[in-house]
């Protein structure tokens, strides 16, 4: 315990340090005008944008409702992935029969890039939220789709034999055993999900939005306005970072046994 | 005569598939009367736990009959009990929600299931763990749990494969008085792997001796060590010279196999 606790502590020495240097050879390029402040704005005037932004907003909208937007995307997409690819890919992992039929729809549009259908889905469904939504769920549900399937081929022998001898039936062992026993990767399949759920949120909105942060940052970029895409940048990180953490608070009281097996 | 529970006959079994077969199993033999500790002894890869899991029901036989109570085993049920070589409790449930695992999922009712819960974690002195975590356990109260797990569906065999394998020498001397007690005291019917010939002795009423693959029952020992020379102080026994004497032929027998 004590030795983890001292562990930590230094990785997290570490970390501090690393941004420490970030921020300061950020902040010395700027002082001596290494590169010209229309491309990399000093620390002080990007502090200044983002109390600018956060009081008054961007393009007449308040940031919170640029972040509203975006998280209502995201979230709407990523509850719909999770509530299908969820038993979807446990059956996949079960019955070989609908692992034949999934797979291959899966591993066909998982390599392609999101973007690439993404046009089609604006043809299809319009500019506003449901083709982006639809692209989020698609981008969302083959991490956890997979983590699934791997989760129940990866399933202990053990468990489910023993439950059996234990008179468990199928419908038991699928919720009481193969369920909970899964949790642990499904849980790195919803986080890997929400990073790309993510990234391609914000590369959706720059492609085609009125609002969001990802917008926001596009839309700067047209003005060559270089600090308000420090800040959105600086936001999105933030956020992307703090969506991780309580994702990871939710699996620390879900899965408490993690680790242990 | 005692009611036979287990009647196995002419039992083969063979792994792999046509142009790959590796026998594991031949020609057994095997009747387990109820009330019976049968203990199987044999060099590593002999296929005990072959022979272990076609009793459980977990795999079919290739040739020959392996029945229970007149009924061929067709799959596992909640009337042979397994105990695993390694411990296999859920980590997902507490220690309470694992030993009640079987009369729940058979849907007995609660006020049934927490006495039978109750009554076993007690046997097997764990009272005071209920609501602890499986990995807050140590290694011999894990395999006391999967044992009172077992036992909470009144099982009419207990198969056990190499169930002490993994505990340290006095937690070992332990467990084998508990087994030895709850054996006696509920008579009920033990089928059990070891590689441990004094284990094999001190508690088996039959000592089974397989030969290498494809394992075969070369000899079979009735012994009654377990009521005599155990049941007093089964930390200090008093060997007797015929308890040395069958200790050795299962020594002389199990390293002729290596010899071939
Ligand atoms: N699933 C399998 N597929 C193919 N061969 C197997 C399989 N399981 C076991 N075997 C082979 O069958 C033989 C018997 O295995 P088994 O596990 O029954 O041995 P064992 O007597 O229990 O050994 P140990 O004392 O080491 O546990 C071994 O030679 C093993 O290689
Ligand atoms: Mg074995």
């Amino acid at each position: 315990m004590n030795m983890d606790d001292k562990r930590i502590k230094t990785e997290k020495i570490y970390t501090a340090v690393t941004w420490l240097i970030i921020f300061l050879g950020w902040y010395l390029i700027t002082k001596f005008d290494i590169v010209s402040s229309t491309l990399v704005p000093s620390p002080y005037k990007v502090w200044m944008t983002f109390l600018r932004i956060l009081s008054s907003g961007y393009n007449k909208i308040s940031i919170w409702a640029h972040l509203g937007a975006s998280f209502e995307r995201l979230f709407t997409a990523l509850i719909l992935a999770v509530i299908t690819a969820i038993p979807i890919g446990l059956l996949s992992g079960y019955f070989k029969k609908i692992k034949a039929v999934v797979d291959s729809i899966v591993e066909f549009y998982r390599p392609l890039p999101p973007l690439a259908y993404y046009t089609l889905l604006v043809l299809w469904m319009g500019i506003e939220n449901t083709s982006k939504i639809t692209l989020l769920f698609l981008a969302g549900f083959a991490p956890i789709y997979i983590a699934c399937v791997s989760a129940v081929n990866n399933i202990k022998q053990d468990y489910i034999l023993s439950a059996k001898s234990l008179g468990a039936d199928q419908r038991q062992i699928f919720f009481q055993i193969v369920l909970p026993a899964c949790l642990p990767e499904i849980f790195t399949g919803i986080r890997t999900a929400v990073g790309v759920a993510y990234t391609t949120l914000v590369a959706a909105e720059m492609v085609a939005a009125t609002s969001g942060i990802g917008w926001m940052v596009l839309d700067a970029s047209n003005f060559l306005k270089s600090d308000v895409i420090f800040v959105g940048i600086l936001i999105m990180g933030a956020t992307g970072i703090l969506i991780d953490m309580g994702l990871r608070f939710i699996e620390k009281k879900l899965v408490f046994w993690k680790g242990y097996v | 005569m005692k009611e036979v529970l287990i009647d196995i006959k002419g039992l083969c079994f063979e792994y792999g598939i046509k142009n790959n077969l590796i026998g594991a199993l031949e020609d057994i033999n095997l009747k387990i009367e109820q009330g019976e500790f049968v203990c199987l002894l044999g060099p590593s890869g002999c296929g005990k736990t072959t022979l272990l899991k076609i009793m459980a029901g977990y795999l079919q036989p290739t040739r020959g009959e392996c029945k229970m109570k007149g009924e061929t085993i067709s799959g596992p049920d909640w009337h042979r009990g397994v105990v695993f070589q390694a411990p296999s409790l859920y980590p997902w449930m507490n220690l309470n929600r694992n030993v009640e695992f079987g009369p729940r999922m058979r849907g007995l009712p609660e006020d049934e299931i927490n006495r039978i819960r109750n009554h076993f974690i007690e046997e097997v002195r764990l009272s005071g763990f209920g609501m602890k975590s499986i990995f807050e356990l140590s290694g011999g109260m894990k395999q006391r749990a999967e044992l009172a797990r077992v036992l909470a569906n009144y099982p009419e065999v207990v198969l056990m494969d190499e169930p002490f394998g993994a505990l340290d020498a006095l937690t070992r001397l332990d467990m084998q008085a508990l087994v030895r007690r709850i054996w006696q005291k509920n008579s009920t019917t033990i089928f059990m792997i070891t590689h441990d010939i004094d284990e094999a002795l001190s508690l088996g009423t039959r000592v089974l001796v397989m030969s290498d693959r494809p394992g075969k029952i070369v000899k079979e020992f009735c012994t009654d060590f377990t009521n005599t020379i155990f049941q007093t102080n089964p930390r200090h026994p008093k060997y007797s010279d015929n308890y040395f004497k069958i200790k050795d032929e299962i020594l002389d027998l199990i390293h002729s196999q290596d010899e071939d």
